[in-house]
């Protein structure tokens, strides 16, 4: 347990610091309402607005801990949304298309992962060729037009409230929590950071590798199913030109800053999560404070670069050095009494 | 004096890695850096070539005060180094490497034709006879390893640091190696030797000096030791000599006991002919044969990471199963491999995981072996086999080299199999661990466990094997057994088949 | 409609009088919603005017255009209609269009060839359309004050520069009308709903008293986000865009949004009677034909505007 906290403690930090600086600008941050049975206020759109990018972020989180990487999150997003609009429109239940869709995710998954652990394709071709050739999928199945559909259960999923809260933020919670044990509890964790540390000699240990990296990428597709659904049913519509278009760059980014390695092996979903939350944090924080669209990037792209700076182990080993210098000067001045 | 090193130390966080070390280099000898890993060889290096900065001490070259801050500067001063992993770019042409970063230029642009004649001259004294044009990745360790020394002797030409050249060469490789490095001395160069291999270190080095846990323990004339006083300073402990151990408990009907497996026709094209081997209880079975002969191909068509074409193999039970590394697990095989850093090790994590992996994969990632279960089994193996760690959780790439190949063992002591293949299990690693391994595969064998041990050394085999089968271009061409195992017969083995006219390829 | 054919055939005194004409069309893909509706019209208004209509799709280059162009060339046909993908590039198989006698008629977008390489331009004035949204706004809120916010296009697209200088342009100048945020939605729903939601906390709510979206679609996602919110979109908060797709219409239906101005895909209407004039008796149209930039409000019948345009591709 407290180890387990100790590796999140930066990105919760992190986190502590981002919300307020956003307090500077936009004081009503952290205000809650409550009305009509649902809790509203920033930190709510926050942890709704962020499923997405938490729900990618969970799956890449194994990807990346395999030495892999899966581009095609996005595309996939877009290609469950649309199997879903589409069973949807053509009069099917909403769970006979929340089926249809995460079975479109797990086949999309199924395909990344054999061309890697198969084929022997590198990770970041192989999920190249869905991310690109996936959208002509999606479209496809939309018939190149936004494929609306009515309020009903399915659009419950992106919009509705349980408990006071949007529905998206138990989808995400309950998937990383549900991962997170599922690789804690049992031996996945280890047997996954084992292949991405080291393939052969896991293979040698007697570890399935390809098997393992196939379920990865399978997961993977499933957490971007769910994205997929979420995003489709909270617009009530499948848009396969944008739906997703650019998440898997912020689910990267989410893993990146939770801290673990895009060379493979330790990981946590907790703190990628976090770094989830970091970065819709910082969206949605652009957006309140209302500066000009032309900054958002801008201001996007150098908030990113100071967390990473500041987590950074090299930095770390700099600002111990810095400390050290700057602690041993007084003593080394005549007036330095201390020690 | 050349080279002279006093008052040297250097701490890390937790561990003070050198302590007040001296150390001194004459021009025109060879001098051996000699410890146990972890005893302070290679931290005493970087600081000598401006990887590490020293907290304190002084080192001084020609009489010159000197601190080098990269190694580079190191270089311009004159002190060179060539790694065991030689630091060269495999993909350029070994022009390229030995000109890189001074090429004649001509017009501004490299002259191709001015950088091979450099190269050429560069590669003069060594007797190399080798196409400078051709990329370096195309020649073997040794050609690479002569052509990292004469980078280093051009750049550098004062002190020269060969830091364990030979540990991946062959010993004809060697001897080429050793003229190279006898005419650099005889040209007046201070060569400083590290290595593990003792009888090196007797044939080419003329004075030594000893470090252990951080300190200077001598510095002795190279012909006034014994090996015993050695590797006493080594150790710290009266030991017996280790390696020179003759097998008493050699059992030369090792043949007569229950069978264990029976592999028949076992081969694959292009890597061994088919060969037959039967495995009994209890017994060490020893590969040797040359660099290249097939050892540790054999051994991968055995675990199968390799595919055998046709063939088959049974115990008293019937078929068993080997075609991949997981159907040899179910089937009771171990392999601890010969590259530990690529095959053996899972670098990042603990040793506590390193050493329940196999155990872990074996029984699936629906049943995961309590915390409580894998501390205890990684706490009784830390015990049983000395493995020296702080603690379970430290990160195995940690570790040096003989306490990693202790945790890739206990990985496979964990599954208790009947059959533990062995490729290479001392090397690289320190004279202690070594006599520690040697002894581990005793005890497994007492218990009824078949070993097969792949070995470069041939003393190594026979301390340990109780008979040994003979590799010679890729084919298994021979068996010794009980007091038939020498190192001699050995040698003749290999050399019999040299000359036998079968081996010449009408047969094939 | 035949008659006409007829009677154009007669004074231009060919030879194949009952043949129809043929024209080439190089589409550039089918990207959007709102460029399958070209498609569709584009061979709609063809068949009613009984043009023999070659359709080549370009899938978004270059080099397939030209191929096709010149396919069209060496067919003979009698035009030739273009919706360029890029704007350069286009001189030398222009050229030889027009040595070949086969006038060009450019849809939606421009290219920067000389003038005199193509018969004329059809397209629409993004600015224009603004101005149009802009008008409606201040006719509609009158004396009152109003506080706007705006769902702005892609950053740096021209569509989104355009319809933010020309809203600026109609309500310059009245004090009452004020823009108070700015940003955003990308043109996608996801877009608009998530900054419609920013825009909400930060303005809370009720003081907000219209919104402009530089598209239809991120004013839908806009109206799911007031709605949940518990507000009434079109009623609490007034909602103009621009673009006429046919969702837009069926929430005008629903009264929750309140104007859209047309960016009508019907490119092909304008040159086909451009065409027509020029074959019958070689009348030169002007160089740029400004299509209509239609506004659309609840009192247009939406639910008919929507019957019309769902099948279109949108």
């Amino acid at each position: 347990m407290k180890r387990s906290f100790r590796r999140v403690l930066p990105q919760l930090l992190t986190l502590a610091a981002l919300m307020a600086l956003v307090t500077l600008f936009f004081p009503q941050f952290l205000s809650i309402d409550y009305a009509g049975g649902r809790l509203s206020g920033p930190v709510i759109d926050v942890l709704k607005r962020g499923a997405p990018v938490a729900l990618l972020a969970v799956g890449m989180t194994l990807v990346i801990a395999t030495r892999g990487i899966d581009l095609s999150v996005g595309t996939i997003m877009a290609i469950s949304g649309a199997v879903a609009a589409w069973a949807l429109s053509s009069g099917w239940g909403a769970g006979p298309a929340v089926i249809l869709a995460v079975g479109a995710g797990l086949v999309c998954g199924l395909w990344n992962g054999c061309l890697v652990a198969i084929v022997g394709i590198q990770p970041i071709v192989a999920t190249l060729i869905l991310m690109t050739s996936g959208r002509g999928i999606a479209q496809l199945i939309t018939e190149g037009r936004i494929l609306t559909f009515d309020a009903g259960p399915f659009a419950w999923l992106g919009s509705g409230i349980l408990l006071g809260l949007p529905v998206p933020v138990f989808i995400w919670v309950l998937t990383a929590v549900g991962v997170a044990a599922l690789m804690r509890r049992t031996a996945l964790g280890l047997l996954v950071e084992s292949i991405g540390i080291n393939r052969s000699a896991s293979a040698l240990a007697g570890v399935n590798a390809t098997v393992l990296l196939i379920a990865v990428y399978m997961a993977s597709g499933l957490c971007a199913a769910l994205a997929g659904i979420i995003a489709t049913a909270d617009i009530r519509g499948a848009d396969a030109n944008n739906a997703g278009l650019w998440l898997e760059l912020d689910a990267i980014l989410a893993v990146v800053i939770g801290g673990t390695s895009l060379l493979g092996g330790r990981f946590s979903v907790a703190a990628s999560v976090l770094g989830a939350m970091i970065i819709q944090t910082i969206d949605t924080g652009i957006l309140l404070a209302g500066f000009p669209s032309e900054y958002n990037l801008v201001i996007k792209a150098g908030l990113v670069l100071m967390i990473l700076l500041i987590q950074s182990p090299n930095l770390v080993g700099h600002w111990h050095f810095l400390r050290h210098s700057l602690r041993r000067d007084p003593d080394a001045s005549p007036r330095g009494a201390k020690s | 004096m050349l080279l002279s090193i006093r008052n040297l130390s250097k701490s890390f966080p937790g561990t003070l890695a050198l302590d007040d070390v001296d150390f001194e280099l004459r021009a025109g000898e060879v001098h051996a850096l000699l410890g146990e890993n972890g005893a302070g060889k290679s931290t005493l290096i970087k600081c000598l070539t401006g990887a590490y900065r020293r907290d304190s001490g002084e080192i001084r070259l020609e009489g010159n005060p000197i601190s080098p801050a990269s190694t580079s500067e190191a270089q311009e001063l004159g002190i060179g180094t060539v790694y065991q992993e030689v630091n060269l770019l495999p993909n350029l042409t070994v022009a390229q490497n030995l000109t890189f970063g001074r090429e004649p230029r001509r017009f501004g642009l490299v002259d191709g034709r001015a950088q091979r004649k450099m190269a050429q001259e560069m590669l003069s004294g060594y007797n190399l006879d080798i196409d400078v044009g051709r990329d370096l990745g195309a020649y073997s360790v040794a050609i690479q390893q002569i052509v990292a020394i004469a980078r280093a002797v051009a750049l550098s030409g004062k002190v020269l640091i060969l830091d364990e050249p030979t540990a991946s060469l062959d010993a004809a490789e060697v001897r080429m190696l050793f003229d190279v490095v006898r005419d650099l001395r005889d040209q007046g160069l201070g060569i400083v030797f590290v290595s593990h291999f003792l009888d090196q270190v007797f044939e080419i080095c003329d004075r030594l000096t000893v470090l252990r846990n951080g300190r200077k323990i001598t510095t002795e004339v190279v012909a006034d030791l014994d090996r015993l006083t050695l590797i006493e300073h080594m150790l710290g402990r009266e030991l017996e000599e280790a390696t020179e151990h003759e097998a008493a408990q050699k059992d030369p009907h090792s043949r007569s006991r229950p069978e264990l497996l029976r592999f028949e026709g076992i081969g694959r094209d292009g890597v061994v002919e088919p060969f037959d081997m039967t495995v009994h209880k209890g017994e060490v079975i020893g590969l040797a044969g040359l660099l290249g002969s097939g050892r540790t191909e054999s051994a991968e068509l055995m675990f199968g990471v390799r595919a055998s074409q046709g063939g088959r193999t049974r115990d008293a039970d019937g078929p068993v199963a080997h075609g991949n590394p997981r159907e040899a697990i179910q089937s009771g095989f171990g392999f601890a491999p010969e590259d530990r850093k690529t095959d053996g090790i899972v670098a990042d994590l603990s040793v506590r995981e390193n050493i329940i992996l196999a155990l872990q994969a074996h029984r699936g990632w629906t049943r995961p072996i309590p915390r409580s279960e894998q501390n205890r089994l990684a706490d009784e193996y830390i015990a049983k086999l000395d493995i020296r760690t702080s603690d379970a959780e430290k990160a195995i790439g940690d570790l040096s080299g003989g306490n990693q190949q202790k945790v890739v063992l206990a990985r496979w002591l964990a599954m208790n199999p009947r059959f533990l293949i062995l490729d290479e299990p001392t090397r690289g690693i320190d004279v202690g661990a070594h006599a520690e391994i040697l002894r581990l595969i005793h005890e497994m064998t007492g218990q009824g466990m078949a070993v097969l041990v792949i070995s470069s050394e041939f003393d190594e085999l026979i301390a340990v094997a109780d008979r040994v089968i003979v590799l010679r271009d890729r084919r298994h061409t021979g068996e010794l057994s009980g007091s038939d195992v020498t190192s001699d017969a050995i040698v003749r083995e290999i050399a019999r088949d040299d000359a036998d006219p079968r081996t010449q390829r009408g047969a094939a | 409609m035949k008659t006409t054919l007829l009677t154009t055939a007669a004074v231009m005194g060919l030879a194949a009088a009952a043949s129809a004409q043929t024209v080439g069309f190089s589409q550039i893909g089918s990207e959007s919603g709102w460029r399958a509706a070209e498609t569709t019209l584009t061979r709609q208004q063809a068949e009613e005017r009984g043009i023999d209509l070659r359709f080549s799709d370009a899938q978004q280059r270059q080099e397939n255009q030209i191929a096709a162009i010149r396919s069209f060339v060496a067919q003979g046909v009698d035009a030739i209609l273009l919706a360029p993908v890029v704007a350069t590039g286009w001189d030398s198989v222009l050229e030889e269009a027009q040595e070949a006698e086969i006038p060009v008629v450019l849809l939606d977008r421009q290219v920067d060839s000389s003038e005199d390489l193509y018969l004329t331009a059809v397209g629409s004035d993004l600015v224009h359309e603004g101005e149009v949204a802009g008008q409606w706004l201040a006719d509609t809120v009158g004396d009152q004050e109003c506080r706007i916010v705006e769902l702005q296009g892609t950053t740096g697209s021209s569509p989104a520069i355009d319809r933010a200088t020309g809203f600026r342009n109609a309500i310059e100048g009245m004090d009452n009308l004020e823009i108070v945020r700015s940003q955003t939605g990308d043109f996608t729903r996801t877009g608009g709903k998530e900054v419609m939601e920013s825009f909400l906390q930060a303005e809370s709510g009720n003081e907000i008293c219209a919104l402009y979206a530089h598209n239809d679609d991120m004013a839908l996602g806009a109206i799911q986000a007031i709605t949940e919110a518990g507000m009434d979109p079109g009623e609490d908060i007034l909602i103009v865009s621009i673009d006429a797709v046919p969702d837009i219409f069926q929430a005008m239906a629903n009264g929750d949004a309140n104007a859209t101005v047309e960016l009508t895909p019907n490119m092909a209407g304008p040159a086909f009677d451009a065409l027509e004039a020029y074959w019958s008796d070689g009348t030169e149209p002007e160089k740029f034909i400004q299509t209509e930039s239609t506004l659309y409000t609840q009192d247009d019948d939406p639910m008919a505007e929507y019957e019309a345009r769902k099948d279109l591709g949108y």
